[in-house]
């Protein structure tokens, strides 16, 4: 495919390598925000290409991972209603909440189905107008514009059975929340460029500013992973800390107004509690006023739920890169990506999960040959 | 976050008073919604994400891009690829399996999957 | 902690608790991944005991009468009951055919249960009928006995199948993972993810338009061919459910040597491979019907590989890994930028995600 071919090229990425190879002097570790950004990594084997200095630590940008419990157990009870058919994207369903996951509502008669797209799960309310139809809005910047589309086109067809159970999160309080971490050690930051295709970059120059620390913009495809990190160790050999734009085929420093104008409209900004982390000040979306006869939440009246969660799991110190996930003591044993513990467990994405799957690597002998550069090339 | 894919636009129409497009994804077509993008045209390509078109790609830009990068390798290919000297010195070391065997490094790969590969 | 106005902790993320046992049972039970292989290691094997089942293979290899014969089962399920390039009839025969197959044995003869829901109408049951009575020509195997049952409308859709076969397996022919050792080459038959993606193309909720058809054949013929040019393959298997991946994991399992893969050598056709992009799944994990990954001696594997490519299943077979003593019991791929990844067992499910 056009645009994502060109960006997986082995010799490109070489350069690419051997650039960050020369330019890198001292240990520097950088986060890579966003959950897709971690896929590319693990599925592409980046991290073991990169010199020994250069520390990826998996960020909180997987929705799946940072969707609270309680928003998962709303889910669940209101996805358990006779009359509710309960529409999700597929990576939700086998999110735990306390004691169940919306594959077991399924197993128990509920009425669960994966969709592909929120338009889906509104045309499944168009066609059955009998059954209310619960939209499970989850997700980051990217995915708020095309929950907020939906919300308003039932609004303006008049499909009153159709409601969003919200659960947005937003980027840049989130990288606010871990630079004010006492323990922080990441250096730079790897921006989630599909949030910035929407958001456009404006909120980014204060944070970079503040806590000097460069913030780069950067894609999905391997080229673009390499690039994001050739650019911000460029700026911090150099002692910069600046927004820097490395997508910019699909990021314009503006965003999408039409998106922003529609977020505006259906949204409003509200405290958001992650999973597992607790509330961060302003850091996720709900729906706006005009538009809270389609809050799930309120059609349902699910609230009061308790929140309790097993004292084994460490993701917080693991998301801070404070600790490796296979030094916590609930790793591989207690908590594996079947029966995860904790949500950096639960998405392929997360950082435990993609641990998981190296760390059995490294402690069956693997050959030092998949992991040195010099090697590396006869096999591209 | 954000499962987005670049597609091109293959004609453009209504549904339900809303702009709604075919795209094309290298041989596979999705209705998605071009409300966000509203004067994206046929033959153009966008990121879209879960059945929604979100950005323009813009391709002065990726062309650019991969510009800088092969230009990146300019000083290596003047002296050399370390790496390619790297390999050559480990010799037998050949991380690939088959280096040695019947088949011998990339010639096993039928050649029309080598051309189309990954996406 | 989740209290609104008290300090932020990062470091005190705890997380929720595991969902270990699972009360019901849930689609990931025949997901063919770790769930099914739990549900017949804890739940069927036990009770039902027997050295044969024990095997855990696609089809049991079984002495009868100083013969040696290849038995296996398998039911169909599949929404729609039709889909580009088959239907859920040529499912039922070439699947079975296949299971046979892999254990070398040419099948011989079918058995065919229906369950048939109420209000079906006549015209599809025909229709599936006369695919079967097709492919089980085409497959050289014949329908020998059936059963039908019907049950009431709304407890089934429409049609599901259950077919057992029996073959008899060649003198010097053992394929059971037991027998693969390091260096041995593994083969896939051709390009991958074929059926899983026309399936997804025309399920109710992901329809996307595709020209992919679904890869269902029966192999019987492809393994004769290969057999014909040595009797010591070491092992055989048809990637359906969980695809090549599920297939991998358990010859890495049963046989204790590690497996690699190069994924560039991985033949993914271009269709397949952007439908995983928009769904976000993986080829490696996308099921096939009529395609097989074989583990050959290396001093075998070329000769293998020409009869295979002689074959008109086997065209576009190629090399994609061998047998390793690193890693035992794990499948590493390598990618195209030099690095590895492990290729684990899937859990359940393959579900299109969004991140």
């Amino acid at each position: 495919m056009k645009y994502i071919e060109e960006f997986q090229d082995p010799a490109l990425a070489r350069r690419l390598l051997d650039d960050i190879h020369a330019t890198v002097t001292r240990p520097w570790a950088l986060m890579e925000v966003c959950g897709g950004q971690t896929h590319t990594i693990i599925r592409h084997g980046i991290d073991q290409l990169l010199p020994e200095q250069v520390e990826l630590i998996h960020g909180p940008g997987c929705p799946v991972c940072v969707t609270p419990l309680e928003v998962i157990d709303k889910a669940l009870e209101i996805a358990s209603r006779p009359d509710v058919i309960f529409c999700s994207f597929g990576d939700m369903l086998r999110v735990p909440g306390t004691g169940r996951d919306l594959f077991q509502v399924r197993s128990e008669g509920g009425d669960v189905r994966v969709v592909y797209s929120p338009l889906d799960a509104l045309r499944v309310a168009q066609e059955n107008p009998q059954r209310q139809v619960v939209f499970f809005g989850i997700g980051f910047e990217t995915t708020a514009p095309p929950n907020a589309m939906t919300v308003h086109q039932a609004k303006k067809l008049g499909i009153h059975n159709f409601s969003l159970l919200v659960s947005h999160v937003r980027v840049p309080p989130a990288i606010e929340a871990i630079m004010q971490s006492p323990s922080c050690r990441v250096q730079g930051f790897l921006a989630a460029g599909h949030v910035c295709s929407v958001m456009g970059v404006s909120e980014y120059p204060e944070l970079a500013a503040r806590h000097r620390v460069p913030i780069v913009v950067t894609g999905f495809e391997p080229l673009d992973i390499l690039e994001g990190v050739r650019r911000a160790v460029r700026q911090l050999e150099r002692g910069e800390h600046t927004v820097d734009n490395a997508y910019a085929r699909a990021v314009r420093p503006e965003g999408n107004p039409a998106a922003l104008a529609m977020l505006e409209d259906v949204f409003e900004v509200t405290d958001r509690a992650w999973r597992g982390i607790g509330v961060i000040p302003d850091s996720g979306w709900r729906l706006s006023a005009r538009y809270r006869d389609f809050d799930a939440e309120h059609r349902f009246s699910v609230s009061g739920i308790n929140t309790r969660e097993p004292a084994e799991c460490r993701s917080g110190e693991v998301l801070q890169g404070l600790l490796k996930p296979h030094e916590c003591e609930a790793f591989g044993t207690l908590c594996t990506p079947r029966s995860p513990l904790g949500a950096t467990m639960v998405s392929s994405e997360g950082a435990c999960a993609a641990y998981y799957l190296y760390r059995r690597l490294e402690l069956g002998t693997v050959p030092a040959a998949a992991t040195t550069p010099q090697e590396a090339s006869p096999v591209v | 976050m954000c499962l987005a894919v670049p597609g091109r636009v293959l004609d453009i129409g209504e549904k339900d008073g809303t702009r709604m497009a075919t795209v094309d994804f290298g041989g596979v077509q999705k209705e998605v919604c071009l409300e966000y993008l509203p004067d994206l045209q046929v033959g153009e390509y966008a990121i879209v994400h879960v059945g929604f078109a979100l950005q323009r790609l813009d391709e002065e830009s990726a062309r650019q891009t991969l510009a800088l990068f092969e230009e990146l390798g300019m000083l290596q290919e003047e002296f050399g690829d370390p790496w390619e000297q790297a390999a050559a010195q480990a010799g037998a070391d050949s991380p690939w399996p088959f280096a040695d065997g019947p088949f011998g490094g990339e010639a096993t790969a039928p050649q029309h999957v080598q051309e189309e590969g990954r996406p | 902690m989740s209290d609104a106005g008290t300090t932020l902790d990062i470091t005190g993320w705890t997380c929720p608790a595991p969902l270990r046992d699972r009360p019901r049972v849930v689609m990931g039970h025949g997901g063919g991944g770790a769930l099914s292989a739990e549900l017949v290691e804890h739940l069927f094997a036990p009770a039902f005991g027997g050295d044969v089942l024990a095997q855990l293979g696609d089809s049991a290899a079984v002495s009868l009468g100083g013969v040696r014969l290849a038995f296996s089962t398998d039911s169909y399920v599949v929404r729609p009951l039709f889909f580009p390039g088959g239907g859920i009839g040529d499912l039922a025969v070439n699947g079975t055919v296949n299971d046979l197959a892999m254990s070398g044995a040419r099948a011989a003869y079918l058995s065919c249960g229906f369950i048939l829901e109420e209000g079906i109408e006549m015209s599809v049951v025909a229709r599936v009928a006369e695919a079967m009575g097709a492919a089980a020509r085409t497959a050289g195997v014949e329908i020998a006995t059936g059963d039908t049952k019907v049950v009431e409308a709304g407890h089934g859709d429409g049609v599901y199948i259950n077919t057992a076969g029996i073959g008899i397996i060649p003198d010097g022919v053992d394929l059971r993972p037991q027998r693969v050792v390091p260096g041995d080459v593994v083969i896939v038959s051709g390009e991958i993810g074929l059926h899983g993606v026309a399936i997804m193309s025309v399920r109710e909720g992901l329809e996307f338009g595709v020209d992919v058809e679904s890869d269902c054949a029966a192999l019987g013929g492809l393994v004769q061919s290969m057999l014909a040019v040595t009797p010591d393959l070491h092992v055989l298997r048809d990637p359906t459910r969980g695809g090549l991946a599920a297939s991998l994991n358990e010859i890495a399992a049963a046989s204790g040597t590690g497996v690699v893969i190069r994924e560039r050598s991985v033949p993914v056709p271009a269709a397949v491979a952007n439908a995983c992009a928009i769904l976000g799944l993986d080829p490696l994990y996308v099921a096939n019907e009529g395609k097989l990954v074989a583990f050959v001696p290396r001093e075998h594997a070329e000769a293998v590989m020409d009869a295979m490519r002689a074959h008109p299943l086997g065209r576009a077979a190629t090399v994609i890994g061998e047998a390793v003593d690193a890693h035992p019991g794990l499948v590493v791929a390598r990618t195209a930028l030099g690095g590895t990844r492990v290729v684990d067992l899937p859990i359940g499910e393959q579900l299109p995600r969004i991140c």
